[in-house]
């Protein structure tokens, strides 16, 4: 099955992040195919790259960033909803007159197009957050 | 399906949701959106964000038509707990009870809650 996940929740705060990455994983290590993870309201914090959680808690923006890699999963942050908080590509740092960025290169930054195309294009739409 | 679960203001899912409303009109889709629980307070007149320095998106609601989107449901149960009457709203909407309201959502190819 082909799945898209749509992730409304910051980490740490809800365990919808927790939840959507564990879906996430479950699902790909079933054979299904997730063809986009994408990142809305709070959700986008998953994409920082700069997270320092206790040693002895889970890293889940570092956990994203393995499975990605892992399964070359597409991790999409929503533009508008990243930037109101402060989540930036070096690009969009750069557009903007900011002196740094923090989104992971492992996410990339795009519009809500990519939701709707993501809802068109999948089997299942998921939807996590509180 | 989008559905609005929570009040405008307070948290941002009202005003997100709005945009991805927008969008999905944009993308041509069969796009119906539904007001319920303080969700319902989203559509009503009059509201004033001066104080709490919020955007007063309010009106937007209004713009949904020009991008196509004609099927706007409020549950009856959620207006009606609320002291809310249809004329309470900024535009025109179908009310529906929650029963039929599950009947619509068993419809949908995909139901996004905010």
């Amino acid at each position: 099955m082909r799945f898209a996940i749509l992730v409304n929740a910051g980490p740490y705060t809800h365990q919808a992040s927790d939840s959507a990455y564990r879906f996430t994983r479950a699902a790909l290590e079933k054979g299904h195919e997730v063809l986009r993870v994408f990142f809305y309201h709070d959700g986008v914090h998953n994409g920082s790259r700069l997270s320092v959680p206790p040693q002895d808690e889970r890293d889940l923006p570092k956990l994203w960033r393995e499975l990605a890699e892992r399964h070359c999963l597409d991790l999409v942050v929503c533009i508008s909803a990243a930037q109101r908080r402060g989540l930036l590509d070096a690009s969009e740092a750069q557009r903007h007159g900011k002196d740094a960025y923090n989104l992971s290169t492992a996410f990339r930054i795009s519009g809500l197009g990519q939701l709707i195309e993501a809802c068109i294009e999948a089997d299942r739409m998921i939807v996590f957050g509180d | 399906m989008l559905v609005n679960r929570k009040a405008p203001h307070g948290t941002i899912y009202a005003l997100e949701a709005l945009e991805v409303a927008l969008v999905a009109g944009v993308f041509d889709q069969d796009v119906s959106v539904v007001f319920t629980d303080d969700g319902v307070y989203q559509l009503t007149r009059n509201q004033d964000t001066q104080v709490i320095g919020t955007k007063n998106f309010s009106r937007s609601y209004r713009a949904l038509e020009d991008y196509g989107i004609r099927k706007l449901y409020v549950e009856q149960e959620s207006l009606q707990a609320r002291g809310l009457a249809t004329s309470d709203l900024v535009v025109l909407v179908q009310v529906v009870d929650a029963k039929r309201l599950g009947e619509l959502m068993d419809q949908q190819d995909v139901v996004l809650s905010f």
